[in-house]
């Protein structure tokens, strides 16, 4: 296993499509770290420029403190899982599997054992002899992933490896990925745009957003310390909410016609700004179905029950919150009024123009 | 049901003037065929017309050509198609002239061009002739359409000039099925491009090889328009083929109803082609 | 593939990736051979019609030198004109301009109603329609000769141009159905179930909206039909059924004037016939050499 790092790739797309921007991540020897974003935040691009498969314009790639940029694919010594599997539709599982270990020299002996060894780790024994048409998503997406172990490479590469099976499968094959690369104790680059997915998966995560890096840390970090809106709302089902509220005195906000009282620790950041933004967790948000002390009045909106919880979607002087609450919190009759509460130090500040976290 | 039925008929209606012009211009002369081959001026005759074909020497001699036709022209236009395809599926500057100048020969009337090669390989006043004695690989002009040898080597040179698009635009279209991403992961196991093609893009692209021998080889073997142009079946018959014979025996000897048992034996033979071709293959079909 | 709402960048992203052998990444030695190869195969595709031409540009005395002169000294359009008055080959040109539309006309309506049921509905007579067409675009033309000449003879269609447009018809529908058929799958059924419940009669959605949808395809198919070998291109039926000179058209014409003369084969004359028949076809598979070629390979190679 090794660690892999990247400094500053830059990569433009037709001259002046960015694809990725001054992007920099370092992976440690055994790490899991997944490479989060929306759809066309570059996370693909930097994925491949690691294999190979894309050159950046500008920067380097180091595996194992080797400057690997003038390296092909094949002589990076990875191995790459694609979204769609890419398992050779005229090859039966086996020789998937093999093909690889032949080109690199393998004798016949030694491709045996190692197939043998990746059948039983990923339990595909049976389909052996199959063609990649014969089997379901998720035969498929153990076949390409034995294909990778197979390989015994330095890096793990995945893009989205999960995306296209079915939500039932996908919770199922989340558990055994993290079994099985605990076990093999590997260094894995993971890309995906589903938040749960990364959160459960890695040791690390990094977020990015129109080809540059917004966060890089550990899960809880990105969770309960985001650098800024973006990093705070991508995370998160329900999202976030979001307020506007105006600043008035030194530590006083006006949300709506409700006035806040904050800490004085941000009366120095709040210095010379005129309004905010404030952020706050739907789990954050204690609601009652009758007043109590300290709470505000809202109109309840919709119900929407998933089954562990409840959403609520509540109207707050013209805004939309969402709040989670206990699955039998509300009966079967109609509401139209709730009322709910919220800890002001749980509440997140964003800066109007940068959003950055205050 | 009666939605049903009013979509039958509307179906019918739409199919009916193909499937007329079809029945009375493809399916009927291959039944009238058969029937005349049995016949001689209106009188059935039993299989006299093939026992006679069986003796005659011509025909042996025009098998044989065709045969030999065959052998030499279509291997060569699946290799060069297959390179021309392989080339033209890359990016490049000029790609779309390129494939144009590429697709040109078969858009071009056979028998206009080969009026054209004919000027090409004339004895005196043809470039081919002057280029090679520019290159000094030859010393004096040769004779091309009047040897045998280097007549089948004329003709076989106009035909693999005028079919190798056919074949290149059916491997094109083979190759545009392949994934891209086959290649990526094989690029990532750490195949050179040889490998790549021998793993990857040759196994992928049987069906359409094979498509392009099957239609190739029946074509080939009915090939007509240059060799009447270019040589005329001479010298003395050495690059005559079957089709030139059947025509020669229709409009020249007037003896359609032995013409009629060439084309029944040829068609037998067609069809056997296409039996073993497809019994051979079947067993292998590549699906995604 | 995951449905992804792809932002245009994302789509762009795609031409971008690696082809299974980029150019851009072809080193030294392996870029000179490529570049080697695209310069073979346009100069040897080129190289017949190229000499006709420069031919037919020499005057008699230069087109008979040599050793062969390559660029004509001085550019001649003699043998054009003498061509182009010639009445007979006027009349060849003529035919074989009346031959081909008509085929590409019919071929065209017959293939889009073959098409469109053959895409559409589950007919008994799919089958038997279908084996007709492999029958049609299976075997090669000499098959086919006699009893068509006798047929034609019987119905006293030698030398008309029925004779030939018939049999091209034929002949060109296999290629055509198997375009238009491919065309039709592309069009989702939901549009014309809409068209259904809105009240539209099934020759009325034919006409109002699937062929409107169609021009690119017809377009596309007509151009296929016309350069193939079953309309301006073809020789055999040509020769056979044409008998009398003012109906022959152009290629059979233009063989017969290189072969059977007694006296000296007027080669300056031929080659200017040969590039006034050509040089249009060549400009227009030049021009619409992107709608050709993504016609015929954008769709499976039928196994």
């Amino acid at each position: 296993m090794a660690e892999v790092r990247l400094e500053n790739i830059t990569k433009l797309f037709g001259g002046h499509i960015i694809g990725l921007k001054d992007f920099s991540l370092q992976v440690k020897n055994g790490e899991f770290v997944t490479i989060l974003g929306p759809s066309g935040s570059g996370k693909s691009t930097a994925l491949r420029i690691i294999a190979g498969l894309e050159h950046p314009d500008k920067g380097n790639i180091f595996i194992d403190e080797v400057n690997v940029n003038k390296h092909l694919p094949q002589e990076r010594d990875v191995a790459f899982v694609f979204q769609s599997y890419a398992l050779y539709p005229h090859m039966d599982v086996y020789e998937n599997i093999a093909v690889g270990l032949r080109i690199k020299g393998c004798c016949k002996a030694e491709i045996q054992k190692r197939v043998q060894e990746v059948t039983g780790l990923l339990e595909i024994g049976k389909l052996l002899k199959r063609k990649p048409k014969a089997l379901s998503g998720g035969q498929r997406q153990r076949v390409a992933l034995a294909r990778a172990i197979a390989k015994r490479p330095k890096v793990f590469l995945l893009d989205e490896p999960l995306s296209n099976l079915d939500a039932s499968l996908r919770e199922r094959m989340r558990t055994e990925l993290k079994m099985l690369f605990n076990k093999l104790k590997a260094t894995v680059i993971y890309v995906t745009h589903d938040q749960t997915e990364a959160m459960s998966l890695s040791d690390k995560i990094a977020l990015i957003n129109n080809g540059m890096l917004k966060q890089v840390g550990l899960p809880d970090e990105l969770y309960y310390q985001p650098k800024d809106l973006f990093v705070a709302s991508f995370l998160g089902s329900p999202p976030i909410n979001t307020l506007e509220a105006d600043i008035i005195g030194e530590n006083a906000l006006m949300c709506g016609k409700i006035c806040l009282n904050i800490s004085s620790d941000y009366r120095l950041k709040l210095k010379n700004k005129n309004k905010v933004i404030l952020g706050l967790r739907p789990e954050d948000i204690k609601v009652y179905l009758e007043p109590k002390e300290n709470t505000y009045l809202a109109q309840l909106i919709l119900i929407e029950r998933i089954g562990k919880y409840t959403i609520l979607s509540l109207n707050w002087q013209g805004q939309i919150l969402k709040a989670i609450t206990e699955r039998d919190f509300i009966g079967q009759h109609k509401r139209d009024s709730i009322w709910f509460q919220f800890d002001m130090n749980k509440l997140y500040l964003f800066d109007k123009e940068t959003l950055n976290t205050i | 049901m009666s939605k049903n039925l009013s979509e039958q008929r509307f179906g019918l209606f739409l199919i009916l003037p193909s499937f007329f012009i079809l029945a009375l211009i493809a399916l009927y002369p291959i039944l009238r065929n058969l029937v005349l081959s049995f016949m001689e001026q209106g009188r059935f005759v039993g299989f006299s017309n093939f026992s006679a074909l069986f003796q005659d020497e011509r025909f042996r001699s025009v098998l044989i050509n065709t045969a030999i036709f065959c052998l030499i022209s279509v291997p060569l236009e699946l290799i060069l198609g297959l390179t021309f395809a392989l080339v033209l599926h890359q990016k490049f500057f000029g790609r779309g002239f390129a494939r144009a100048v590429s697709f040109l020969p078969w858009a071009l009337p056979t028998a206009v061009m080969a009026v054209a090669w004919k000027w090409i390989f004339n004895d005196t006043y043809g470039v081919f002739n002057d280029i090679l004695l520019r290159l000094h690989l030859i010393k004096e002009p040769l004779a091309w359409l009047g040897r045998p040898n280097l007549a089948f080597f004329c003709i076989v040179l106009a035909e693999v000039w005028k079919c190798t698009p056919f074949v290149t635009v059916i491997i094109l279209a083979g190759l545009q099925t392949i994934p891209l991403e086959l290649y990526e992961a094989i690029r990532v196991d750490g195949a050179n491009s040889w490998q790549r093609f021998r793993l990857i893009t040759l196994p992928l692209l049987k069906p359409a090889i094979l498509v392009a021998l099957i239609f190739r080889s029946i074509q080939a073997f009915g090939v007509f328009d240059s060799i009447w142009v270019l040589t005329g079946g001479g010298p003395g018959g050495s690059t005559e083929p079957i089709s030139l014979y059947i025509y020669d025996t229709v409009f020249r000897y007037l003896k359609f109803n032995y013409a009629a048992s060439m084309v029944c034996f040829s068609f037998i033979f067609f069809l056997l082609f296409i039996l073993i071709i497809y019994l051979t293959f079947s067993r292998r079909q590549i699906e995604y | 593939m995951s449905i992804k709402n792809a932002p245009a960048y994302r789509q762009s992203n795609k031409k971008y990736r690696l082809a299974p052998l980029d150019s851009k990444h072809l080193t030294g030695l392996a870029r000179i051979f490529f570049c080697l190869a695209i310069i073979s195969m346009v100069v040897f595709n080129l190289a017949p019609f190229l000499w006709q031409f420069f031919s037919s540009l020499k005057n008699s005395k230069e087109l008979y030198l040599v050793p062969v002169t390559y660029i004509p000294a001085k550019v001649s359009l003699t043998a054009y004109e003498k061509v182009i008055s010639n009445p007979l080959f006027l009349r060849y040109f003529l035919n074989s301009v009346i031959v081909s539309i008509f085929t590409t006309f019919v071929t065209l309506s017959l293939a889009s109603f073959a098409g469109y049921a053959l895409s559409r509905l589950k007919l008994k007579f799919k089958t038997a329609l279908q084996f007709l067409l492999l029958l049609a675009c299976l075997f090669p033309q000499i098959i086919f000769l006699v009893p068509l000449y006798e047929l034609m003879a019987r119905f006293s269609l030698i030398s008309k141009p029925l004779a030939l447009v018939l049999p091209y018809v034929t002949f060109s529908l296999p290629l055509a159905i198997w375009m238009m058929t491919r065309f039709f799958l592309t069009i989702p059924k939901e549009i014309e179930e809409q068209a259904m419940v809105d009240g539209f009669k099934r020759l009325a959605i034919l006409r109002k909206i699937i062929l409107p949808l169609s021009w690119p395809a017809l377009a596309t198919t007509a151009i296929l039909i016309f350069i193939g070998p079953f309309a301006w291109n073809e020789f055999l039926f040509s020769l056979s059924f044409m008998i009398k000179d003012t109906s022959k058209t152009v290629p059979v014409g233009i063989a017969l004037l290189s072969g059977t003369s007694m006296y000296e084969i007027p080669w300056s004359q031929i080659c200017a016939a040969c590039v006034l028949t050509t040089l249009p076809l060549v400009l227009f598979v030049i021009i619409f050499e992107r709608k050709i070629i993504e016609g015929l390979t954008r769709g499976a190679v039928k196994g």
